[in-house]
């Protein structure tokens, strides 16, 4: 038996099909993945994903510490609240963990909190204290913390149902990729869906009674078995499938998160970065559609006429547009057609931008 | 606690049989098969006409896990195929022992007989 959140009884008496996650016992799905997929899409629901890992970064030089750790630079984050997705890379430039991070206050000194995943928890906290030591900085993992993501076009209206009047009006007026704080909660407009929605953190204490407060009220609970083809869809990358420490954000589609200026900001990996941007990335990420039936998965080989060969990274089902669909690591020069290997058979695909569906709406 | 009708047979491969009164056979796959497999969402069934041995391939059923080949569970001639789980493949989880896949005219019915009965199916998949 893994690690447990404090919803894991819970889970089970909501007839969850339980698996072993990155070392965690996590739903699957509560009867079908396809149908609480839907619903996120339509409605709303709710994710247990306490999993995760919480670290706040305190201490008069966390800004510094952090411009150094991260890929994306956090000078951007201008007020409380403020958030932004990075990457965190080693010296070669390969990707740690990809995270999001917050700035939840700005006096005396600003102060962070980091969101990253599961999987990846024991590596990145010694790759974070690892680095520290120039610093005035004192990184706190909030194990004490469960959290809840709520995503879906209702998601916001119906959760302001459930909470105290504060947290109503915090809701009312976030704005997307914002976090605050309302006493020992920390409620966020982000989320791995392509939906709108809520992340929220709050005491493990207080979990079981939220979630069971959501769910009363109609609020389907999702496993990670929508989770995974949500964030498919949405053209989200999942660390350890489309990137790994072997691999550049440059080829990743994650150039967009590392921020080249100030020049002067020496952040682990620019070097190396920067010869690649040079150099010309040999490599990218796209998105692929299969046009006819049957089921794209990670490994299976991506092959472009004339030009050569690459991989899916990530694939599954999208049930919203009733086909399969994959994020493919491909050269650099692929066009818009390819092939894909399934069990020693070549079946066309279509190559497109690596996000397919949003609020709802197929983009492709 | 998995269903597993006791009118049926099953192959190992987890498929289940039904006899009919004209002789022919049906053909799906178990309550067990469709909870291991997850969300179906795409079927491949045999041709119409097709000879098929007992324990060859018959098809695939594809998940959003895994795909699986489906096998003949008595050798026979494909006499007709159920279409409608191509709109349908969620039926498969939500019925299985009413989704048929495809019925055979057997080329000998004794092979019936070689299928695990209800019993037996249910003792093999509880080790």
């Amino acid at each position: 038996m893994g690690q447990c959140t404090p919803l894991y009884d819970l889970h089970l008496a909501l007839g969850a099909k339980m698996v072993d996650f990155g070392g965690w016992d996590m739903p699957l799905h509560y009867g079908s993945q396809v149908e609480e997929h839907h619903q996120v899409r339509r409605d709303c629901g709710v994710f247990d994903v306490s999993h995760m890992t919480v670290v706040d970064v305190l201490g008069s030089e966390a800004k510094d510490y952090l411009q150094r750790l991260l890929a994306n630079d956090v000078a951007r984050l201008q007020a409380p609240g403020k958030a932004l997705y990075s990457a965190m890379l080693n010296e070669h430039g390969g990707v740690i963990d990809d995270l999001i991070v917050y700035l939840l206050d700005s006096s005396p000194a600003p102060s962070y909190r980091l969101v990253v995943n599961a999987a990846t928890r024991d590596k990145d906290l010694a790759w974070m204290r690892a680095q520290s030591g120039d610093f005035v900085v004192e990184l706190r993992e909030r194990s004490d913390l469960a959290m809840f993501a709520i995503q879906g076009p209702k998601a916001r209206a119906k959760t302001t149902e459930l909470v105290s009047q504060s947290r109503a009006k915090l809701i009312h007026d976030l704005a997307p990729f914002q976090g605050l704080a309302d006493g020992e909660w920390f409620i966020a407009r982000t989320g791995y869906t392509g939906e709108d929605g809520l992340e929220i953190m709050l005491p493990a204490g207080e979990a079981v009674a939220f979630f069971n407060d959501l769910v009363g009220a109609g609020i389907s609970p999702i496993g990670l078995g929508a989770r995974d083809t949500l964030r498919l869809e949405a053209g989200m990358n999942l660390y350890g499938q489309d990137m790994d420490e072997q691999v550049s954000p440059l080829a990743a589609n994650l150039a967009w998160a590392v921020a080249w200026e100030p020049a002067e900001r020496a952040f682990i990996g620019r070097e190396a970065l920067q010869r690649q941007r040079q150099e010309g990335s040999h490599s990218r990420l796209v998105g692929v559609v299969l046009e006819e039936r049957g089921v794209l998965r990670a490994n299976q080989v991506v092959r472009v006429d004339g030009v050569g060969e690459g991989e899916i990274t990530s694939g599954s089902f999208s049930p919203t547009l009733g086909k399969s669909i994959a994020l493919a690591r491909v050269p650099a020069n692929t066009g818009d057609r390819a092939e894909v290997e399934i069990r020693g058979k070549w079946y066309p695909l279509r190559v497109v931008k690596p996000s397919f569906v949003r609020h709802g709406k197929v983009l492709i | 606690m998995s269903s597993i009708p006791a009118d049926l047979r099953y192959a190992t491969s987890h498929e289940w049989a039904r006899l009919e009164a004209d002789g022919s056979v049906t053909v799906g796959i178990s309550d067990h098969a469709q909870e291991a497999l997850g969300d179906v969402v795409f079927i491949e069934l045999p041709e119409v006409g097709k000879a098929l041995n007992a324990g060859q391939e018959a098809g695939v059923v594809e998940s959003v896990k895994a795909a699986s080949d489906i096998y003949a569970p008595v050798g026979g001639e494909v006499i007709a195929i159920n279409e409608a789980l191509a709109d349908s493949p969620e039926s498969v989880n939500n019925d299985p022992y009413g989704s048929w896949f495809f019925k055979l005219q057997p080329s000998d019915a004794a092979q019936l007989e070689k299928l695990l009965d209800s019993a037996a199916y249910g003792a093999s998949i509880d080790g």
